[in-house]
């Protein structure tokens, strides 16, 4: 049997599959799970629009085996917004015209969405080295790190009366 | 094709076992940040992987009297966590966080960094300017080598078959020491260094330097201590004069090659210009603890 | 029709338009449910994969697939020999004239492999793993060439040839020997030899840019399938999904109505993917295999097969008088095309002077080939490279007369009337309103600190119109679909679904726009030249007039009134028939639940040519501080400002200055092209090819100059290309200043800085 059987969590749900060693976690969720959120732009971690989280550590999936993740929770795009409640960073990414081709998008926002979780309050300069393995050709950032910040003071002033 | 074969052992006597009896090209895995993209390119096609994240000995991190132990898989992310270490030994933190973007930390090692043998490496020439050793595990058993030791050429370590890092000791200083490490690459990140330095240094009562440590990375075939950076400093009260004397001893080591990431005249002027700004950083440190 | 356009720029009270919706496709795009080239998976589907030359310049003696077919899980294998071959003859292009035969061997070397990474098979297998195999175990027998990279060395007599058929063309008469230079084109607009007699200063400089990619993120990929009944389907990420039915029909020598071509997104072009290159290979092992076939590349393979634009030397020579009037200005631009004629030279050529009122100019442009990847088009198409020679020409002017270089150039700026040297007069222009913008902002007066300088420059570029469609269909509920049929690059469906909204004076949410394949809307010409939000929008305001024309028809005829009685105001139908009782108004919702009964469905339709395409002008500020000790540079600053007609989203407007500024920056700064003395690419990854990230930048500061166009019902002017023709030499002139050197290379990387400095020091 060359295959790996590995059984993960996945966006919270338990998930098995099978995967060859050389198959990347990307490879697994693209391919073998029809998890396509998650995006290759290098196969190299240089691009960062593969990003996903992999027990609470913000990964680049292309540089993780597939079979690395067995037994482990790996959170992805499709697990970020709540059924259609969408998060407070994609609300905002939308709100302030923060995309462009939209190819990068869901790798910023498991990006971000990880930085907020551990810095509610981060200066832009803090957003821009946590983002800077995040590639966007279309714009320039200037948009996704105003929404980054627009999101963070939302999502502060909801803890405060939430 | 042959299937490239896994293992994920939990003890490091059954990764020794592991890779001493694999009859294929092996490779060990850590946080894969650089065997991924070398699989993917394929310049390696090893026919057994073997993964060293089980073993709970080399995730970990101990401060004690002796120093600070860090195991060879922990990631950057995860020591970047431990205020104790950051405080003691900021300039190997610093070094090792400048690997990569956020999510390259939240997989690149200590140990991969040193064994994927890249004379650029940013966090050796800080562990080298730390006085770091590594405790090696193999076949015959456990031996310690300085880091400086490690890295032969590129690609090339003097580990022996077999053989793979357990953990990194950085001993401990006596007051006043402060240690830094800079690196110039074109942008702000996610870059390779064209140039790296790190310096470790440590003070008398009196501010004047009783011992220090220069090493340089990207500026010949593997990182390289300069002893002459030392003999630069101590004695002195690591004042401009001194600082000079240093920097001509940095672009006087230098070796370097033409490539893609920078040139001999630039890597040999600013391997110079980066020690005088480390030492000036770790001076700082010094003074204030 | 023409009246009712002008109505809309005379009035300025919209609902619609000017304001900042979140756009239409934006739920799918930030939930990571939008469908992108690579994210197509079909039933049986095959993996196909490219035997790419390692060589730079090689005649292919022999190609042996026998191995790889007898592979097993192996489905098909193509060479050039599956492809017909194609007569070397030039077709009407959209933006520039296509050699079908030179995109056929571009996609698939016949002959010779003309530059590293070159395609000269393919294979389509049942897994990723088999195909990677089957391309090791093809054999190519090579016998390698000399090659040539430079494009000065590409000029050469003597330098190693790459097609021995071709003959420079724009030469009376035409050469008789072969050469890389592929043409030579001129302009001329008076005398120039006069005007430099008039000038009490010139400046004369040669300047060099690199090659630059595209960069996007998203790599080429696409799926093709064959029906049993010979018709094709292909999904792919391009920027014409009619470019591709229309290069595959060429290409494979089968009938444009034989090919269907769905769009997928798109994860960015800027002009890269206004051409093919896996999608006929993909549709020929689709038809070998009878399965269908997704090919993706690798980012290296698009580094090294794809893109990019041309590495240029450009000479300058401007004159001008002691109180700062240009008197003369003369250009010769050296572009590489790649492997295959079609550089963007005479593109450089026009737009270089094209900001300033010059009564004496010439430029003369080479199309020069060399061993490198075909280059493709890139944002404003070789304008950045001209705008960089003389836009640091003038910013030396301004230094040595002492002239402030925005006054200088608002001395010398074009305006309505202004000739240029390609030809045109021009009509209503922004170009002066751009630098009195960056005259008053903030910026210009801020102070400068050490080592720091700052950078002007302007730039222009012509945007086109063109052939665009739209439909207009009224759903029974009266909300509405707009399709058209270019991809949305960049918030395009916002705009297309305002302006309709605009026209129909109904709610926005109540209109959907869709992208149509090519068989569910008419022939729309690519997505490229500025020209979507002009020429499309054009369509869909047409569209939607002939929408409120059909529901003003069945309005008057449930109401038995005159079509003149009825009026359309904010989505209802108003019968103005005063001499009866009043009809109450009715909404489009209901004109369109009773349609059955006035003659079905309601649906508007527009395909146009569209012309009147407003030229756009752009001014940037840049602030930098030079490390003097590492040559490193740090952007401070930045402000872009443009001519932008009506911004239609002014968000997404921002977005493509801010966008086109730092792709701008990232080619003063750091991108390039590096090749070993094997002519082997060494950078082809986004760790050695250095694009900005987000650490590298400030925010990027924008104004919107709205000088309405008037060939538009809105006022729009393509926006996406003006805003990366400044930021070359606004780095540069920032670097000069700051280091009191003049850089006349790019990329400012920081050894080259370094060098500079220390070399400046020696001699003084």
């Amino acid at each position: 049997m060359s295959k790996h059987h590995v059984s993960a969590t996945i966006n919270g749900e338990a998930v098995e599959y099978l995967c060859e060693t050389q198959q990347t976690l990307l490879d697994v969720l693209r391919d073998e799970l029809g998890l396509t959120g998650s995006k290759e732009g290098c196969g190299s971690g240089d691009c960062g629009a593969c990003s996903v989280m992999l027990n609470g550590r913000l990964v680049c999936s292309c540089l993780v085996l597939g079979v690395e993740a067995a037994g482990a929770e790996v959170a992805t795009i499709e697990g970020v917004a709540q059924g259609n409640s969408l998060h407070p960073l994609q609300q905002q990414f939308l709100e302030d015209a923060a995309l462009q081709c939209g190819i990068c998008t869901p790798g910023f926002i498991v990006a971000a969405k990880a930085l907020l979780e551990r810095n509610s309050n981060p200066t832009e300069t803090e957003i821009r080295y946590w983002l800077a393995g995040n590639l966007c050709r279309c714009t320039g950032y200037d948009k996704i790190i105003r929404a980054v910040m627009g999101a963070a003071t939302n999502m502060r002033q909801e803890a405060r009366h939430g | 094709m042959e299937a490239i074969k896994y293992v994920r052992p939990n003890s490091v006597d059954d990764a020794v076992r592991s890779l001493a009896s694999a009859n294929e090209p092996v490779r060990v895995l850590a946080g894969g940040t650089d065997l991924l993209v070398q699989l993917r390119a394929g310049n390696v096609r090893p026919g057994l992987v073997v993964d060293i994240k089980g073993i709970a000995e080399l995730k970990q991190i101990q401060v004690t009297a002796a120093g600070c132990r860090i195991g060879a898989a922990v990631a950057g992310a995860e020591l970047s966590e431990r205020a104790d270490v950051v405080a003691q030994w900021p300039g190997v933190v610093e070094a090792f966080q400048l690997i990569g973007s956020t999510q390259i930390q939240g997989r690149a090692s200590l140990g991969g960094n040193l064994c994927n043998a890249s004379p650029a490496a940013d966090s050796v020439p800080a562990l080298i300017a730390a006085g770091a050793r590594c405790t090696i595990a193999g076949p015959a058993g456990r031996r310690e080598a300085a880091v400086e030791d490690i890295v032969i050429s590129p690609g090339k370590t003097s580990l022996a078959q077999g053989e793979f890092i357990v953990d990194f000791l950085l001993p401990a200083r006596p007051a006043h020491s402060g240690d830094a490490y800079l690196r110039f690459i074109p942008r702000t990140e996610m870059d390779i260094a064209v140039v790296g330095a790190g310096v470790s240094l440590t003070l008398d009562a009196n501010g004047r330097c009783t011992a220090a440590r220069l090493a340089l990375g990207a500026v010949a075939p593997r990182p390289l201590l300069v002893p002459a950076g030392a003999t630069a400093l101590v004695g002195t009260p690591v004042d401009n004069a001194a600082l000079e004397k240093l920097a001509a001893a940095a672009s006087a080591a230098c070796t370097p090659i033409d490539d893609k990431r920078g040139t001999i005249e630039f890597r040999t002027r600013v391997a110079g210009v980066l020690a005088r700004r480390a030492a000036v950083i770790a001076l700082q440190r010094a003074k204030g603890n | 029709m023409g009246n009712e356009k002008q109505t809309f720029i005379k009035n300025p009270t919209f609902k619609w338009v000017g304001t900042r919706p979140v756009r239409p496709d934006g739920m799918d795009k930030v939930t990571g449910r939008a469908a992108f080239g690579a994210d197509y998976q079909l039933p049986g589907m095959l993996v196909g994969e490219v035997v790419r030359s390692p060589h730079a310049h090689a005649r292919i003696k022999s190609i042996d697939v026998s191995a790889a077919r007898a592979l097993a899980g192996v489905h098909a294998v193509v060479t050039a020999e599956d492809f017909p071959d194609l007569p070397s003859e030039i077709a009407a292009g959209g933006e520039a004239p296509i050699n079908f035969r030179d995109v056929s061997h571009n996609v698939i070397a016949r002959h010779k492999a003309l530059y590293e990474g070159h395609a000269v098979a393919a294979v389509a297998a049942t897994t990723a793993a088999i195909a990677a195999h089957a391309v090791a175990l093809i054999k190519v027998n090579y016998e390698v060439l000399p090659h040539v990279i430079d494009v000065r060395e590409a000029m050469r007599d003597n330098a190693p040839l790459l097609h021995d058929d071709l003959f420079t063309t724009g030469i009376d008469p035409q050469p008789t020997t072969p050469s890389n230079i592929a043409g030579r084109t001129q302009f001329v607009l008076g005398d120039i030899a006069q005007g430099f007699a008039e000038a009490d200063i010139i400046v004369e400089r040669e300047y060099t840019t690199q090659p630059v990619h595209q960069g996007y993120i998203e790599p080429h990929a696409c799926a093709a399938a064959m029906g049993a009944d010979g018709m094709a389907t292909i999904w792919t990420s391009s920027q014409g999904h009619f470019m591709v039915r229309e290069f595959c029909a060429k290409l494979l020598k089968v009938e444009i109505g034989q090919i269907r071509v769905i769009p997928a997104e798109i994860g960015g072009g800027f002009g890269g993917k206004t051409t093919v290159y896996l999608e006929p290979l993909a549709m020929a092992l689709a038809r070998q295999s009878g399965r269908p076939v997704k090919m993706v590349m690798t980012r290296s393979e698009v580094f090294r097969a794809s893109g990019p634009t041309s590495g240029t030397h450009v000479w300058v020579k401007l004159g001008a008088k002691r109180n700062g009037t240009l008197t003369a200005g003369e250009m010769i631009l050296k572009y590489q095309a790649g492997a295959y004629p079609g550089s963007p030279a005479m593109l450089g050529g026009m737009t270089g002077f094209a900001p300033y009122d010059l009564k004496h100019a010439k430029a003369v442009c080479y199309d020069v080939v060399s061993n490198r990847p075909k280059c493709a088009a890139y944002r404003a198409p070789g304008a950045p490279m001209a705008a960089f020679g003389v836009e640091s020409a003038l910013d030396e002017i301004a230094q040595q007369l002492g002239l402030d270089p925005l006054e200088l150039r608002a001395m010398n700026a074009a305006k309505a009337g202004t000739r240029a040297l390609y030809g045109p007069k021009f009509l209503e222009i922004g170009y002066a309103e751009t630098l009195a913008a960056a005259k008053a902002h903030p910026h210009y007066s801020a102070p400068l600190g050490p080592n720091q300088g700052r950078g002007i420059a302007s730039g222009f570029w012509f945007n086109i119109g063109g052939q665009s469609s739209a439909a207009v269909h009224v759903n029974e509920d009266g909300t509405a679909e707009v399709v058209t049929g270019n991809p949305d690059i960049g918030g395009s469906r916002a705009s297309m679904a305002m302006m309709a909204a605009e026209v129909l004076g109904i709610d926005l949410a109540k209109v959907k726009p869709i992208i149509g394949d090519t068989a569910q809307i008419a022939y729309s010409f690519l997505t490229g030249g500025s020209r979507v939000t002009f020429a499309t929008g054009m369509a869909v305001v047409e569209a939607a007039q002939d929408t409120v024309r059909q529901l003003r028809e069945r309005a008057a005829k449930l109401w038995k009134v005159e079509f003149a009685e009825v009026e359309w105001r904010d989505g209802m139908a108003y019968c103005t028939r005063t001499t009866e009782e009043p009809r109450a108004p009715l909404s489009m919702a209901a004109i369109a639940h009773s349609c059955a009964k006035t003659g079905g469905p309601i649906s508007g339709t527009a395909s146009i040519n569209a012309s009147g395409a407003g030229p756009g002008f752009g001014t940037h500020l840049c602030d930098v501080e030079v490390d003097p000790e590492t040559g490193a540079v740090k952007i401070l600053r930045y402000t872009a400002i443009q001519d932008v007609g009506r911004a239609i989203h002014p968000s997404y407007v921002e977005g493509q200055l801010q966008g086109g500024a730092v792709q701008g920056i990232g080619w003063a700064l750091n991108e390039e092209y590096i090749y070993d003395q094997q002519g082997r690419l060494l950078n082809p990854g986004f760790l050695d090819y250095r694009m900005p990230v987000a650490s590298d930048l400030p925010m990027i500061d924008t104004v919107l100059v709205e000088v309405p166009n008037p060939g538009h019902p809105f006022g729009v002017r393509g926006v996406g290309e003006v805003p990366i023709v400044p930021p070359l030499a606004a780095v540069a002139n920032a670097v000069s200043r700051a280091i009191g050197i003049r850089m006349t290379d790019l990329p400012l990387s920081p050894p080259r800085i370094l060098a500079t400095i220390d070399r400046a020091k020696r001699s003084t």
